[in-house]
Protein backbone atom coordinates (compact mmCIF):
# COMPACT_ATOMS: atom_id res chain seq x y z
CA UNK A 1 0.00 0.00 0.00
CA UNK A 2 1.25 3.43 -0.99
CA UNK A 3 0.32 6.53 1.00
CA UNK A 4 0.63 10.01 -0.52
CA UNK A 5 0.11 13.03 1.70
CA UNK A 6 -1.13 15.87 -0.55
CA UNK A 7 -1.04 19.48 0.54
CA UNK A 8 -2.50 20.96 -2.67
CA UNK A 9 -5.17 20.02 -5.20
CA UNK A 10 -2.50 19.63 -7.89
CA UNK A 11 -0.51 17.21 -5.74
CA UNK A 12 -3.68 15.20 -4.98
CA UNK A 13 -4.62 14.99 -8.68
CA UNK A 14 -1.10 13.93 -9.62
CA UNK A 15 -1.23 11.13 -7.04
CA UNK A 16 -4.74 10.09 -8.12
CA UNK A 17 -3.63 9.73 -11.75
CA UNK A 18 -2.41 6.21 -10.90
CA UNK A 19 -5.42 5.37 -8.70
CA UNK A 20 -7.53 2.22 -9.18
CA UNK A 21 -10.98 1.14 -7.97
CA UNK A 22 -9.23 -0.11 -4.82
CA UNK A 23 -7.63 3.27 -4.01
CA UNK A 24 -9.04 5.57 -1.34
CA UNK A 25 -8.99 9.30 -0.65
CA UNK A 26 -8.55 10.06 3.06
CA UNK A 27 -10.04 13.35 4.26
CA UNK A 28 -11.46 13.53 7.80
CA UNK A 29 -11.04 9.78 8.28
CA UNK A 30 -14.27 9.32 10.21
CA UNK A 31 -15.55 6.65 7.78
CA UNK A 32 -12.34 5.39 6.24
CA UNK A 33 -10.43 4.78 9.50
CA UNK A 34 -13.32 2.58 10.70
CA UNK A 35 -13.06 0.61 7.45
CA UNK A 36 -9.30 0.26 7.96
CA UNK A 37 -9.88 -0.94 11.52
CA UNK A 38 -12.36 -3.62 10.43
CA UNK A 39 -10.12 -4.75 7.56
CA UNK A 40 -13.04 -4.25 5.15
CA UNK A 41 -10.93 -1.93 3.00
CA UNK A 42 -7.43 -2.85 1.86
CA UNK A 43 -6.46 -0.10 -0.57
CA UNK A 44 -3.48 -0.14 -2.97
CA UNK A 45 -3.15 3.64 -2.67
CA UNK A 46 -4.31 6.17 -0.07
CA UNK A 47 -4.19 9.87 -0.94
CA UNK A 48 -4.48 11.97 2.20
CA UNK A 49 -6.14 15.35 1.48
CA UNK A 50 -7.19 16.36 5.01
CA UNK A 51 -4.85 19.35 5.09
CA UNK A 52 -5.47 20.73 1.58
CA UNK A 53 -6.45 24.31 2.47
CA UNK A 54 -7.75 24.93 -1.08
CA UNK A 55 -10.54 22.42 -0.46
CA UNK A 56 -11.84 24.22 2.63
CA UNK A 57 -13.85 27.32 1.73
CA UNK A 58 -17.34 28.75 1.34
CA UNK A 59 -17.87 31.44 -1.30
CA UNK A 60 -20.86 33.14 -2.87
CA UNK A 61 -20.65 33.02 -6.68
CA UNK A 62 -22.89 33.83 -9.66
CA UNK A 63 -23.88 30.14 -9.88
CA UNK A 64 -24.77 30.06 -6.18
CA UNK A 65 -23.00 29.07 -3.00
CA UNK A 66 -19.82 27.08 -3.63
CA UNK A 67 -18.58 24.95 -0.72
CA UNK A 68 -15.18 23.25 -0.75
CA UNK A 69 -15.29 19.47 -0.37
CA UNK A 70 -12.82 19.66 2.53
CA UNK A 71 -15.19 21.78 4.64
CA UNK A 72 -15.98 20.00 7.88
CA UNK A 73 -19.41 19.70 9.47
CA UNK A 74 -18.18 22.21 12.07
CA UNK A 75 -17.28 24.62 9.23
CA UNK A 76 -20.81 24.24 7.83
CA UNK A 77 -22.32 24.92 11.27
CA UNK A 78 -20.29 28.12 11.72
CA UNK A 79 -20.72 29.60 8.22
CA UNK A 80 -23.11 32.55 7.84
CA UNK A 81 -23.41 32.09 4.02
CA UNK A 82 -24.32 28.41 4.59
CA UNK A 83 -26.96 29.44 7.15
CA UNK A 84 -28.45 31.84 4.56
CA UNK A 85 -28.20 29.86 1.33
CA UNK A 86 -27.89 26.22 2.36
CA UNK A 87 -29.62 26.01 5.73
CA UNK A 88 -30.48 22.33 5.14
CA UNK A 89 -26.79 21.53 5.06
CA UNK A 90 -26.21 23.20 8.43
CA UNK A 91 -29.21 21.36 9.92
CA UNK A 92 -27.83 18.08 8.58
CA UNK A 93 -24.27 18.79 9.77
CA UNK A 94 -25.57 19.17 13.33
CA UNK A 95 -26.89 15.60 13.15
CA UNK A 96 -23.59 14.05 12.06
CA UNK A 97 -22.01 12.17 14.98
CA UNK A 98 -20.95 14.31 17.93
CA UNK A 99 -18.64 17.34 18.19
CA UNK A 100 -15.44 15.29 17.73
CA UNK A 101 -16.80 13.80 14.49
CA UNK A 102 -18.17 17.15 13.29
CA UNK A 103 -14.68 18.64 13.69
CA UNK A 104 -13.25 16.12 11.20
CA UNK A 105 -15.99 14.74 8.94
CA UNK A 106 -16.08 16.52 5.58
CA UNK A 107 -18.74 17.35 3.01
CA UNK A 108 -16.73 15.63 0.28
CA UNK A 109 -16.24 12.57 2.44
CA UNK A 110 -19.96 12.17 3.12
CA UNK A 111 -20.61 12.39 -0.64
CA UNK A 112 -17.86 10.03 -1.78
CA UNK A 113 -18.60 7.40 0.89
CA UNK A 114 -22.20 7.60 -0.38
CA UNK A 115 -23.67 5.62 2.49
CA UNK A 116 -27.46 5.25 2.14
CA UNK A 117 -27.63 6.59 5.72
CA UNK A 118 -25.58 9.73 4.96
CA UNK A 119 -26.96 12.87 6.61
CA UNK A 120 -25.50 15.56 4.34
CA UNK A 121 -26.38 13.82 1.07
CA UNK A 122 -30.21 14.15 1.34
CA UNK A 123 -29.72 17.85 2.14
CA UNK A 124 -27.65 18.20 -1.06
CA UNK A 125 -30.41 16.41 -3.03
CA UNK A 126 -33.07 18.76 -1.65
CA UNK A 127 -30.92 21.80 -2.39
CA UNK A 128 -30.42 20.73 -6.03
CA UNK A 129 -26.63 20.72 -5.51
CA UNK A 130 -24.10 20.09 -8.26
CA UNK A 131 -20.84 18.26 -7.60
CA UNK A 132 -17.59 19.58 -9.09
CA UNK A 133 -14.97 16.96 -9.90
CA UNK A 134 -11.37 17.48 -10.97
CA UNK A 135 -8.70 15.21 -12.46
CA UNK A 136 -5.58 15.72 -14.55
CA UNK A 137 -7.86 15.14 -17.56
CA UNK A 138 -9.98 18.17 -16.69
CA UNK A 139 -13.00 19.25 -14.68
CA UNK A 140 -16.67 18.29 -14.87
CA UNK A 141 -19.85 18.93 -12.96
CA UNK A 142 -22.66 16.50 -12.12
CA UNK A 143 -26.03 16.90 -10.47
CA UNK A 144 -25.76 15.27 -7.02
CA UNK A 145 -28.38 12.65 -8.01
CA UNK A 146 -26.22 11.63 -10.97
CA UNK A 147 -23.19 11.54 -8.71
CA UNK A 148 -24.64 9.06 -6.19
CA UNK A 149 -25.25 5.93 -8.26
CA UNK A 150 -25.85 3.11 -5.78
CA UNK A 151 -24.95 1.50 -2.46
CA UNK A 152 -21.71 3.28 -1.49
CA UNK A 153 -21.18 3.89 -5.20
CA UNK A 154 -20.67 7.14 -7.10
CA UNK A 155 -19.93 8.34 -10.62
CA UNK A 156 -16.46 9.48 -9.49
CA UNK A 157 -13.68 7.89 -11.50
CA UNK A 158 -10.69 6.64 -9.47
CA UNK A 159 -8.52 9.50 -10.78
CA UNK A 160 -11.05 12.18 -9.80
CA UNK A 161 -11.25 14.35 -6.68
CA UNK A 162 -14.46 16.02 -5.53
CA UNK A 163 -13.42 19.67 -5.27
CA UNK A 164 -16.63 21.40 -4.25
CA UNK A 165 -20.40 21.47 -4.42
CA UNK A 166 -22.48 24.33 -5.77
CA UNK A 167 -25.86 25.16 -4.24
CA UNK A 168 -28.10 27.17 -6.61
CA UNK A 169 -29.53 30.42 -5.20
CA UNK A 170 -32.57 29.92 -2.97
CA UNK A 171 -35.83 30.53 -4.90
CA UNK A 172 -38.21 33.06 -3.32
CA UNK A 173 -40.78 31.57 -0.96
CA UNK A 174 -39.24 28.09 -0.85
CA UNK A 175 -40.02 26.04 2.26
CA UNK A 176 -37.26 23.74 3.48
CA UNK A 177 -37.07 21.10 6.22
CA UNK A 178 -34.68 18.47 7.53
CA UNK A 179 -35.64 15.62 9.84
CA UNK A 180 -33.59 12.70 11.09
CA UNK A 181 -34.82 9.74 13.11
CA UNK A 182 -32.13 7.75 14.92
CA UNK A 183 -31.85 5.48 17.94
CA UNK A 184 -30.96 8.34 20.25
CA UNK A 185 -30.60 12.09 20.07
CA UNK A 186 -26.88 12.30 19.40
CA UNK A 187 -24.23 10.22 17.67
CA UNK A 188 -26.60 7.84 15.95
CA UNK A 189 -26.79 6.62 12.37
CA UNK A 190 -30.16 7.37 10.81
CA UNK A 191 -33.03 4.93 10.55
CA UNK A 192 -34.80 7.45 8.34
CA UNK A 193 -33.57 10.85 7.20
CA UNK A 194 -35.57 13.37 5.18
CA UNK A 195 -34.58 16.66 3.55
CA UNK A 196 -37.00 18.60 1.42
CA UNK A 197 -37.62 21.84 -0.42
CA UNK A 198 -41.02 22.96 -1.65
CA UNK A 199 -41.89 26.05 -3.72
CA UNK A 200 -45.15 28.01 -3.48
CA UNK A 201 -48.20 25.85 -4.44
CA UNK A 202 -46.07 22.71 -4.61
CA UNK A 203 -43.91 23.92 -7.46
CA UNK A 204 -40.32 22.66 -7.79
CA UNK A 205 -40.57 20.14 -4.93
CA UNK A 206 -37.42 18.19 -4.12
CA UNK A 207 -38.14 15.51 -1.53
CA UNK A 208 -35.08 13.44 -0.57
CA UNK A 209 -34.85 10.51 1.82
CA UNK A 210 -32.01 8.41 3.19
CA UNK A 211 -31.86 4.94 4.80
CA UNK A 212 -34.95 3.84 2.83
CA UNK A 213 -33.15 2.29 -0.16
CA UNK A 214 -29.67 1.21 -1.18
CA UNK A 215 -28.90 4.88 -1.88
CA UNK A 216 -30.26 8.31 -1.08
CA UNK A 217 -33.20 8.99 -3.38
CA UNK A 218 -35.90 11.47 -4.31
CA UNK A 219 -39.60 10.65 -3.99
CA UNK A 220 -40.56 11.46 -7.59
CA UNK A 221 -44.13 10.25 -7.21
CA UNK A 222 -44.76 12.59 -4.29
CA UNK A 223 -43.00 15.49 -6.02
CA UNK A 224 -45.29 15.04 -9.05
CA UNK A 225 -48.40 14.96 -6.83
CA UNK A 226 -47.29 18.15 -5.08
CA UNK A 227 -46.63 19.88 -8.42
CA UNK A 228 -50.23 19.08 -9.43
CA UNK A 229 -51.45 21.07 -6.42
CA UNK A 230 -52.05 18.41 -3.76
CA UNK A 231 -54.71 19.35 -1.20
CA UNK A 232 -53.89 18.88 2.48
CA UNK A 233 -56.68 16.30 2.91
CA UNK A 234 -55.12 14.06 0.25
CA UNK A 235 -51.57 14.29 1.57
CA UNK A 236 -51.52 11.15 3.74
CA UNK A 237 -52.82 9.01 0.89
CA UNK A 238 -50.37 10.51 -1.62
CA UNK A 239 -47.49 10.03 0.81
CA UNK A 240 -48.40 6.37 1.43
CA UNK A 241 -48.63 5.77 -2.32
CA UNK A 242 -45.28 7.49 -2.99
CA UNK A 243 -43.46 5.70 -0.16
CA UNK A 244 -44.72 2.32 -1.42
CA UNK A 245 -43.68 3.14 -4.98
CA UNK A 246 -40.45 5.09 -4.60
CA UNK A 247 -38.62 3.55 -1.61
CA UNK A 248 -36.99 0.15 -1.16
CA UNK A 249 -36.27 -0.14 2.59
CA UNK A 250 -34.73 -3.29 4.06
CA UNK A 251 -34.49 -4.93 7.44
CA UNK A 252 -30.99 -4.44 8.82
CA UNK A 253 -29.08 -3.96 12.08
CA UNK A 254 -30.56 -0.52 12.67
CA UNK A 255 -34.23 -0.98 11.86
CA UNK A 256 -36.88 -2.80 9.85
CA UNK A 257 -38.36 -2.01 6.46
CA UNK A 258 -41.83 -1.74 8.01
CA UNK A 259 -40.71 0.75 10.66
CA UNK A 260 -38.85 2.83 8.08
CA UNK A 261 -41.90 3.07 5.76
CA UNK A 262 -44.21 4.01 8.63
CA UNK A 263 -41.85 6.64 10.08
CA UNK A 264 -41.04 8.13 6.67
CA UNK A 265 -44.77 8.51 5.97
CA UNK A 266 -45.40 10.20 9.32
CA UNK A 267 -42.45 12.57 8.99
CA UNK A 268 -43.53 13.63 5.49
CA UNK A 269 -47.16 14.20 6.50
CA UNK A 270 -46.14 16.18 9.59
CA UNK A 271 -43.63 18.37 7.72
CA UNK A 272 -45.60 18.97 4.51
CA UNK A 273 -49.11 19.28 6.00
CA UNK A 274 -48.88 22.87 7.25
CA UNK A 275 -47.54 24.04 3.88
CA UNK A 276 -50.44 22.69 1.80
CA UNK A 277 -53.75 24.40 1.11
CA UNK A 278 -56.98 22.73 2.27
CA UNK A 279 -59.35 21.32 -0.36
CA UNK A 280 -61.13 24.05 -2.31
CA UNK A 281 -58.17 26.45 -2.00
CA UNK A 282 -55.75 24.16 -3.82
CA UNK A 283 -54.68 25.14 -7.33
CA UNK B 1 -1.24 -9.90 9.79
CA UNK B 2 -0.20 -6.37 10.62
CA UNK B 3 -3.09 -3.94 10.96
CA UNK B 4 -3.54 -1.99 7.76
CA UNK B 5 -2.66 1.22 9.60
CA UNK B 6 0.91 -0.01 10.00
CA UNK B 7 1.33 -1.63 6.58
CA UNK B 8 3.06 1.15 4.66
CA UNK B 9 6.68 2.30 4.94
CA UNK B 10 7.44 4.59 7.90
CA UNK B 11 7.85 8.31 7.26
CA UNK B 12 9.20 11.09 9.42
CA UNK B 13 6.48 12.79 11.41
CA UNK B 14 6.78 15.97 13.45
CA UNK B 15 4.22 16.70 16.11
CA UNK B 16 4.05 19.18 18.92
CA UNK B 17 2.71 17.12 21.83
CA UNK B 18 1.80 18.90 25.05
CA UNK B 19 4.14 21.75 24.15
CA UNK B 20 7.18 19.66 23.16
CA UNK B 21 8.22 19.02 19.55
CA UNK B 22 8.50 15.29 18.88
CA UNK B 23 9.98 13.74 15.75
CA UNK B 24 9.07 10.13 15.03
CA UNK B 25 9.39 7.62 12.23
CA UNK B 26 6.02 5.88 11.83
CA UNK B 27 3.81 4.40 9.09
CA UNK B 28 1.72 7.35 7.80
CA UNK B 29 -1.62 5.73 8.55
CA UNK B 30 -0.66 4.58 12.06
CA UNK B 31 -3.43 5.72 14.36
CA UNK B 32 -2.58 8.83 16.35
CA UNK B 33 -3.92 6.85 19.31
CA UNK B 34 -1.13 4.26 18.91
CA UNK B 35 1.48 6.95 18.32
CA UNK B 36 0.48 8.57 21.61
CA UNK B 37 0.04 5.45 23.71
CA UNK B 38 2.72 3.14 22.32
CA UNK B 39 5.36 5.32 20.68
CA UNK B 40 5.24 8.24 23.14
CA UNK B 41 4.04 6.21 26.18
CA UNK B 42 1.30 8.77 26.85
CA UNK B 43 -1.20 6.23 28.12
CA UNK B 44 -3.64 8.73 29.62
CA UNK B 45 -5.55 8.73 26.33
CA UNK B 46 -7.71 5.58 26.40
CA UNK B 47 -8.98 3.27 23.70
CA UNK B 48 -12.64 2.40 24.19
CA UNK B 49 -14.30 1.23 20.99
CA UNK B 50 -11.65 2.08 18.40
CA UNK B 51 -14.29 3.11 15.90
CA UNK B 52 -15.36 6.62 16.77
CA UNK B 53 -18.39 5.83 18.92
CA UNK B 54 -17.24 6.33 22.50
CA UNK B 55 -15.01 9.41 22.78
CA UNK B 56 -12.53 7.83 25.24
CA UNK B 57 -9.62 8.77 22.94
CA UNK B 58 -10.60 12.45 22.60
CA UNK B 59 -7.56 14.74 22.26
CA UNK B 60 -7.14 18.32 21.08
CA UNK B 61 -5.56 18.91 17.67
CA UNK B 62 -4.89 22.60 17.03
CA UNK B 63 -7.40 23.34 19.79
CA UNK B 64 -10.21 21.19 18.39
CA UNK B 65 -11.55 18.06 20.07
CA UNK B 66 -11.06 15.06 17.79
CA UNK B 67 -10.81 11.29 18.14
CA UNK B 68 -7.28 9.87 18.16
CA UNK B 69 -8.57 6.45 16.99
CA UNK B 70 -9.88 7.98 13.74
CA UNK B 71 -6.89 10.22 13.08
CA UNK B 72 -4.07 8.94 10.88
CA UNK B 73 -0.61 10.03 12.02
CA UNK B 74 -0.02 11.81 8.69
CA UNK B 75 -3.20 13.85 9.17
CA UNK B 76 -1.77 15.28 12.39
CA UNK B 77 1.68 16.06 10.94
CA UNK B 78 2.84 19.52 12.03
CA UNK B 79 -0.13 19.94 14.38
CA UNK B 80 -0.30 20.84 18.01
CA UNK B 81 -1.65 17.86 19.94
CA UNK B 82 -2.77 18.19 23.54
CA UNK B 83 -3.55 15.06 25.57
CA UNK B 84 -4.87 14.63 29.10
CA UNK B 85 -1.22 14.72 30.30
CA UNK B 86 -0.85 18.24 28.89
CA UNK B 87 -1.25 21.61 30.59
CA UNK B 88 -4.57 23.42 30.91
CA UNK B 89 -6.73 20.70 32.46
CA UNK B 90 -6.25 21.75 36.09
CA UNK B 91 -9.68 23.29 36.56
CA UNK B 92 -11.56 20.43 34.84
CA UNK B 93 -9.57 17.79 36.77
CA UNK B 94 -10.35 19.50 40.07
CA UNK B 95 -14.09 19.71 39.28
CA UNK B 96 -14.24 16.05 38.22
CA UNK B 97 -12.49 15.10 41.46
CA UNK B 98 -14.73 17.24 43.64
CA UNK B 99 -17.91 15.96 41.94
CA UNK B 100 -16.79 12.34 42.16
CA UNK B 101 -17.26 12.20 38.39
CA UNK B 102 -15.18 9.07 37.81
CA UNK B 103 -16.07 5.44 38.35
CA UNK B 104 -14.01 2.90 36.38
CA UNK B 105 -12.10 5.81 34.83
CA UNK B 106 -11.79 4.70 31.21
CA UNK B 107 -14.03 7.48 29.89
CA UNK B 108 -12.65 10.12 32.26
CA UNK B 109 -9.67 11.46 30.23
CA UNK B 110 -11.89 11.88 27.15
CA UNK B 111 -14.61 13.51 29.28
CA UNK B 112 -12.10 15.98 30.74
CA UNK B 113 -10.57 16.85 27.35
CA UNK B 114 -14.05 17.36 25.86
CA UNK B 115 -15.11 19.44 28.87
CA UNK B 116 -12.16 21.75 28.35
CA UNK B 117 -12.90 22.12 24.61
CA UNK B 118 -16.52 22.96 25.46
CA UNK B 119 -15.55 25.40 28.22
CA UNK B 120 -13.20 27.19 25.81
CA UNK B 121 -15.90 27.32 23.12
CA UNK B 122 -18.38 28.79 25.63
CA UNK B 123 -15.87 31.48 26.61
CA UNK B 124 -14.89 32.22 22.99
CA UNK B 125 -18.46 32.47 21.71
CA UNK B 126 -19.93 34.00 24.87
CA UNK B 127 -22.37 31.11 25.33
CA UNK B 128 -23.66 30.60 28.87
CA UNK B 129 -22.76 27.08 30.06
CA UNK B 130 -25.90 25.11 30.91
CA UNK B 131 -26.68 21.49 31.72
CA UNK B 132 -28.25 21.03 28.28
CA UNK B 133 -25.17 22.55 26.68
CA UNK B 134 -22.91 20.17 28.60
CA UNK B 135 -25.02 17.17 27.62
CA UNK B 136 -24.86 18.19 23.93
CA UNK B 137 -21.10 18.82 24.11
CA UNK B 138 -20.47 15.46 25.81
CA UNK B 139 -22.91 13.51 23.59
CA UNK B 140 -20.00 11.74 21.91
CA UNK B 141 -18.42 10.61 25.19
CA UNK B 142 -19.93 7.42 26.56
CA UNK B 143 -19.67 6.30 30.20
CA UNK B 144 -20.53 2.61 30.54
CA UNK B 145 -20.76 3.00 34.34
CA UNK B 146 -23.48 5.58 33.51
CA UNK B 147 -22.26 8.18 35.98
CA UNK B 148 -23.51 11.00 33.80
CA UNK B 149 -25.09 13.15 36.53
CA UNK B 150 -21.79 13.89 38.26
CA UNK B 151 -19.92 14.21 34.95
CA UNK B 152 -22.36 16.80 33.59
CA UNK B 153 -22.29 18.73 36.88
CA UNK B 154 -18.46 18.76 36.84
CA UNK B 155 -18.46 19.94 33.21
CA UNK B 156 -20.90 22.78 33.93
CA UNK B 157 -18.85 23.83 36.97
CA UNK B 158 -15.68 23.86 34.87
CA UNK B 159 -17.22 25.92 32.08
CA UNK B 160 -18.82 28.40 34.49
CA UNK B 161 -15.43 29.78 35.46
CA UNK B 162 -15.37 33.39 34.35
CA UNK B 163 -19.16 33.54 33.94
CA UNK B 164 -21.13 35.56 36.54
Amino acid sequence: MRVVVARSIDAALAALASATEASRILAGGTDLCVEFESGRTRPDLVVEVGRVAELRFVRETQAGLEIGAGSTCADLLRSAPVARGADLLALAAREVGAVQIQNRATLGGNLVTASPAADLVPALFALGARVRLASLAGRRELLVEEFVTGYRATARRPDELVESVVIPPRPAGEHRAFHKVGTRRAQSISKVVVALALGPRGAGARIAAGSVAERTLRLATLEAALARGLARERLAQAVAHAVALDTRPRDDVRSTARYRRAVLERVLVRVLGPWLEPEGNAA
Amino acid sequence: MKPIFDESDPVELRLCVNGAVRTLCVPPLRRLLDVLREDLRLTGTKEGCGEGECGACTVLIDGQAVLACLTAACSAEGSEVVTIEGPGFERARREFLEHGAAQCGICTPGMIVMTRAWAEACRRDGIEPTEDGARAALAGNLCRCTGYGAIVAAAVSTAREGFP
